[in-house]
């Protein structure tokens, strides 16, 4: 019993290490791309108050810490 | 043998885990990258007349290039194609530099390919860029 949890968890690190190395986050890259041509373009009209308005959600949470 | 299998459905599961578990988001929270970001909105003024008169088409690489010169004014053509260079040397940097700052410089070739289709999905309608058989109106 104790050998094969030794075993999972050597397993399951050297999958870690495999993973995270050939692993291409491509939703993450469309995700990425997505956001950085809303801005360059301006397609999202909500862009400017996005901006100013996170003075208002924002704040009150580093206040609660 | 009983426990071979059970370690290689063991392994398998947790690669199929790993998979769908690790999206992580990319970090494009670099200096370089908004000062990159900024550049290219301050040209895009510059640059969608030209996309709308179909003088700039949007390539299949994630770059722009000049395809119908003949659709720009005679006063702008001096300056069009400096401003097609400035923007593919803009994006070509955008593209290396995600890919540095999130440390894996090898994913440049991905997140260009990623752009050059949301480039092309995002473009307005009478906006050109290349397809599978060559240049084509949204």
């Amino acid at each position: 019993m104790k050998k094969c949890i030794g075993l999972l968890v050597l397993v399951s690190a050297l999958t870690a290490c495999v993973t995270i190395n050939i692993y291409f986050p491509a939703a993450a890259a469309e995700r990425v791309a997505d956001q950085i041509i809303d801005d360059v373009w301006q397609l999202k009209d909500d862009q400017t108050p996005k901006e100013s308005a996170p003075a208002e959600p924002a704040s009150p949470a580093p206040e609660t810490k | 043998m009983r426990k071979i299998i059970t370690s290689f459905i063991i392994l398998v599961t947790l690669f199929s885990a790993g998979w769908a578990n690790s999206a992580p988001d990319l970090d494009i929270n670099t200096p370089a990258l908004n000062a990159l970001k900024a550049s290219m909105q301050g040209r895009h003024g510059q640059l969608s007349p030209h996309y709308n008169s179909g003088a700039i088409g949007l390539t299949n690489d994630g770059m722009i290039a000049v395809r119908d010169a003949t659709a720009v004014p005679l006063k702008d053509r001096q300056s069009i194609n400096g401003l097609v260079a400035a923007e593919n040397a803009d994006r070509a940097a955008l593209y290396k530099e995600i890919a540095n700052a999130n440390k894996h410089p090898e994913w440049e070739g991905g997140i260009r390919d990623s752009f050059a289709g949301r480039w092309i999905d995002k473009a307005q309608s009478g906006w050109w860029y290349q397809g599978a058989g060559g240049w084509a109106k949204k």
